[in-house]
C-alpha cells in the first residue's frame, strides 16, 4: 500500500496511484450525489474530520500529549467565523480575511491552554484540556448576557457561505457543462485546503520541528538533555494543532451556515480523538483512514439499521439513532482489541509492539 | 451567614456522593493506571436498576418498610454493577494492558457509549422520577436546613469509606492492592494473582459506584441514562483534584469540589455584581481544577507521578 506513494523507490507506481487517487476523489460527489445530496454533505463533514483529527494528531501523535479538549479550538474558529460574517453583528467580511483571523485565534487560545498546563504531564494534562473545552462550552452557551456575543443557546444563524464576488459556494449552478450543487462545490474548496493541511503535516513529520515532538513524546528529559527547548517545542505544538481546528471550525461555520454550543460538545472532543488512536496514532494517512472511517461508518448505519432489522426480524425493534451508537461503540472496543496500535498504525510503533520485551514501549 | 452554612452543607452532600465515585476512578487508576471513562456509566446503571426495583416493589403494594424496599434495590443494584465491572474490565481491558496507553482510553469510551445505549434501549429517553418513598424532613440549624436525606448520605459515604480504608490496609486483599499498585510485576513474583486484584479493584469502584448512584438519585429525585456522564467527569476531576491514585486525596478532592461548586453557585452572581449567574457553577469547579493543577501538579495529596508521559 506504502509503495502508492513512495516517489523514489517506485516512481511509475507512484505518479499511477496518486492520478488515480486524484481522479476518484474528484469523482466522488458525483458518485455520491447519485445515491443523495445527504452523502456529499457526509463527504464534507469526512474533510472536516480529516483536518480535525490532523490537528490532534499533531499535539497527541507527535507531541504525545493527551488533549481532550480539542473540540475547543474547533468551536472558537467556528465562533470567530459565525460573528464576523452574519447579521448577528451586522458584519459581513469575506472569508479569506476571516479564516486566517479564526485560525490566529484558534492558536492564541491554544498558546493560552498550552502556557499553565506545560508542568503537568499525562493524564493531569488529559483532565485540565478537558475542563478547557468545557469552560469554552460553557461561556458559548451563556454570553449572551448581560451583553449578547454568541447569543447563548440558540446559536447563531444564517452565517455567510464562503463566496468570491457573485462566486458563491452556497448556489446550485453550472461550470464548464457540469452541474455542480452546493455541498459539491464546498467539497472541492474542502478537499484543497485538506490536501494543503495533509502536505503541511508530512512535512512537519519530517522537520526538525517534527521530530522535537517526538522526542518528547518518547522521552522528555532525554529530549530536554539534547537541547530541545521543551516550553518552545510544546507550545509549538499546541497553537498549530489549534489553529488547524480553528480552520476546520470557520468551514464548519459556513458549510452549516448555523452554529450552537451543542455541537462543540465533550462528547465530539472524545470522537476526534478516537479517530486518531483509531487510525494510528502518529501516522498521517491512518489518522485520516480513522477519521473517514469514523464519519462515514456512523451515517452508513444511520441508513442501514432499520432496513436490515425490518428485513430480520419484520419490524422495526429499536431506533436507528440507538443502534448507531451501540454499534458505534462496539467496533470502537472491537478495533481496538484486535489492533491495540490503530488500523495503520505508524512503522516505529508497529516495531515498538512486536518487540519482545515491553520495556519501554508505552 | 445562613447561606453560607445551607451551601456548605449541600456542598458537603454533593461532595460525599462526588467522593464515593471518585473512589472508583482511583483506585483503577492507581493500579492499571486506566481512566476508566466507562465508570460514571456504572452509577447510571445502578442508580437505574435500584429505580426499577424499588418502583416494582411500591407498584405491588407489598406491607414493606420503605427501608427494606430501598435495600432491596440495592441487593439487586450492587452485584449487578459488580458484575458489569468485572466483565467490561475482562472484556474490554484486560487484552490491552500491554498496548500502547491510549488504546484502552478508547476502549473505555466505547464501553460507555455502550452501556449508555444499552441504558436508553431498556429505560428509555425520558427522566425518571424516583418514588417519594420516605419525605426528607428538614431540620433547622445554626440558620440553615439539613434533611435528614443529606444526613443519611453523608453518613452512609463517610462510612463507606471508613470500610474501604480499612479493607486497604488492614487486609490481605488491601495489601495486595497496594502492593500491585506499586509494582505488578514484582507482586506478582510475591504471589500475587495481579488478574484477581485487580477485578477486585473494579468491582469494589462498582460497588460505591451503585450506592452513589443510588444516593445522587434520591438527592435529585430523578434519573436519566445520561446522568452518568456529567456525574463521572466530576468525580473524576474529583480525583485529580486530589491526586489521582491516592484514596485519601480522592475524598478530600471530591468534598473539596462539591463544597466549592456549591459556594460557587451560591455566591458568583453577588461577587460579579449579577454579570456571571449560577449557570457558570461548572466553569468554577473546572477553573478551581486548573489553578490548583497549576500550584501543585500532582494533585492536592498526589506523590510526583514519574517522568512518561
Amino acid at each position: 500500500m506504502i509503495a502508492f506513494f513512495d516517489t523514489r523507490k517506485n516512481p511509475k507506481l507512484a505518479w499511477v496511484g496518486i492520478a488515480l487517487i486524484t481522479l476518484a476523489l474528484l469523482l466522488l460527489p458525483f458518485a455520491a450525489a447519485l445515491v443523495g445530496t445527504a452523502w456529499v454533505r457526509v463527504l464534507n463533514f469526512a474533510l472536516l474530520y480529516i483536518m480535525l483529527a490532523l490537528g490532534l494528531n499533531i499535539v497527541v501523535g507527535f507531541a504525545g500529549l493527551l488533549d481532550l479538549g480539542y473540540i475547543a479550538f474547533y468551536a472558537v474558529g467556528a465562533y470567530v467565523y459565525a460573528l464576523l460574517a452574519s447579521p448577528h453583528f451586522g458584519l459581513h467580511w469575506p472569508f479569506w480575511v476571516v479564516l486566517p483571523i479564526g485560525a490566529m485565534v484558534a492558536c492564541l487560545f491554544g498558546v493560552l491552554l498550552g502556557a499553565p498546563t506545560l508542568k503537568l504531564r499525562g493524564d493531569y494534562l488529559a483532565i485540565v484540556t478537558l475542563g478547557f473545552g468545557e469552560i469554552i462550552r460553557i461561556f458559548l452557551n451563556n454570553l449572551n448576557t448581560p451583553v449578547n456575543i454568541t447569543n447563548g443557546p440558540q446559536g447563531i444563524n444564517l452565517i455567510d457561505p464562503f463566496s468570491f464576488g457573485s462566486f458563491s459556494f452556497s448556489r446550485n449552478e453550472k461550470i464548464a457543462g457540469i452541474d455542480f450543487s452546493g455541498p459539491q462545490k464546498y467539497y472541492f474548496l474542502l478537499l484543497a485546503i485538506t490536501v494543503l493541511i495533509i502536505v503541511i503535516n508530512v512535512r512537519l513529520q519530517n522537520s526538525r520541528l517534527g521530530r522535537a515532538w517526538e522526542a518528547i513524546r518518547e522521552d522528555e528529559v532525554a529530549a530536554q538533555a539534547m537541547g530541545i527547548n521543551t516550553r518552545n517545542v510544546k507550545l509549538l505544538a499546541f497553537a498549530m494543532g489549534a489553529s488547524f481546528a480553528g480552520v476546520a471550525g470557520g468551514m464548519f461555520s459556513a458549510t452549516q451556515a448555523f452554529v450552537s454550543p451543542e455541537s462543540f460538545g465533550l462528547f465530539e472532543s472524545i470522537i476526534v480523538l478516537s479517530m486518531v488512536v483509531l487510525g494510528g496514532m502518529g501516522n498521517i494517512p491512518g489518522v485520516i483512514l480513522g477519521a473517514v472511517l469514523l464519519t462515514v461508518f456512523p451515517e452508513f448505519l444511520r441508513y442501514t439499521m432499520e432496513p436490515l432489522q425490518s428485513q430480520l426480524f419484520g419490524r422495526v425493534i429499536v431506533a436507528a439513532e440507538t443502534v448507531r451508537l451501540l454499534v458505534f461503540g462496539i467496533a470502537l472496543v472491537a478495533v481496538m482489541l484486535y489492533r491495540p496500535a490503530g488500523l495503520w498504525p505508524s512503522e516505529v510503533r508497529k516495531r515498538e509492539l512486536t518487540r519482545e520485551d515491553n520495556g519501554a514501549a508505552k | 451567614m445562613d447561606i453560607f452554612i445551607q451551601q456548605i452543607i449541600n456542598g458537603l452532600t454533593l461532595g460525599s456522593i462526588y467522593a464515593l465515585v471518585a473512589l472508583g476512578y482511583t483506585m483503577v487508576y492507581g493500579i492499571i493506571g486506566l481512566i476508566n471513562f466507562a465508570h460514571g456509566e456504572v452509577v447510571m446503571i445502578g442508580a437505574m436498576i435500584v429505580l426499577s426495583v424499588v418502583s416494582g416493589l411500591v407498584g405491588a403494594h407489598l406491607p414493606l418498610p420503605p427501608f427494606l424496599i430501598i435495600f432491596a434495590g440495592l441487593a439487586v443494584a450492587v452485584p449487578a454493577c459488580m458484575g458489569i465491572a468485572y466483565a467490561m474490565e475482562k472484556v474490554a481491558y484486560r487484552p490491552l494492558r500491554k498496548a500502547p496507553r491510549l488504546a484502552p482510553l478508547i476502549t473505555a469510551i466505547g464501553m460507555s457509549i455502550i452501556l449508555q445505549n444499552l441504558a436508553m434501549m431498556i429505560w428509555g429517553r425520558n427522566y425518571l422520577t424516583f418514588p417519594n418513598l420516605i419525605e426528607p424532613q428538614p431540620i433547622a440549624i445554626w440558620g440553615a436546613t439539613i434533611t435528614d436525606l443529606q444526613i443519611a448520605i453523608i453518613l452512609l459515604a463517610a462510612l463507606m469509606m471508613a470500610g474501604l480504608v480499612l479493607l486497604v490496609q488492614k487486609t490481605r486483599l488491601g495489601m495486595a492492592m497496594r502492593a500491585t499498585a506499586q509494582n505488578p510485576q514484582v507482586a506478582g513474583l510475591m504471589g500475587i494473582d495481579i488478574n484477581t486484584v485487580i477485578s477486585a479493584a473494579f468491582m469494589i469502584g462498582a460497588a460505591l459506584a451503585a450506592v452513589a448512584g443510588l444516593m445522587v438519585m434520591s438527592y435529585y429525585g430523578i434519573a436519566h441514562y445520561y446522568m452518568g456522564f456529567l456525574l463521572g467527569l466530576k468525580a473524576f476531576t474529583a480525583a485529580v483534584l486530589g491526586g489521582i491514585g491516592n484514596l485519601a486525596g480522592a475524598m478530600l478532592g471530591g468534598v473539596l469540589l462539591g463544597i466549592i461548586e456549591a459556594l460557587g453557585a451560591g455566591y458568583i452572581g453577588d461577587i460579579t455584581g449579577g454579570v456571571l449567574g449560577s449557570n457558570y457553577q461548572d466553569v468554577f469547579a473546572f477553573f478551581v481544577l486548573i489553578l490548583v493543577l497549576v500550584f501543585r501538579p500532582s494533585g492536592l495529596l498526589g506523590e510526583r507521578i514519574g517522568d512518561r508521559a
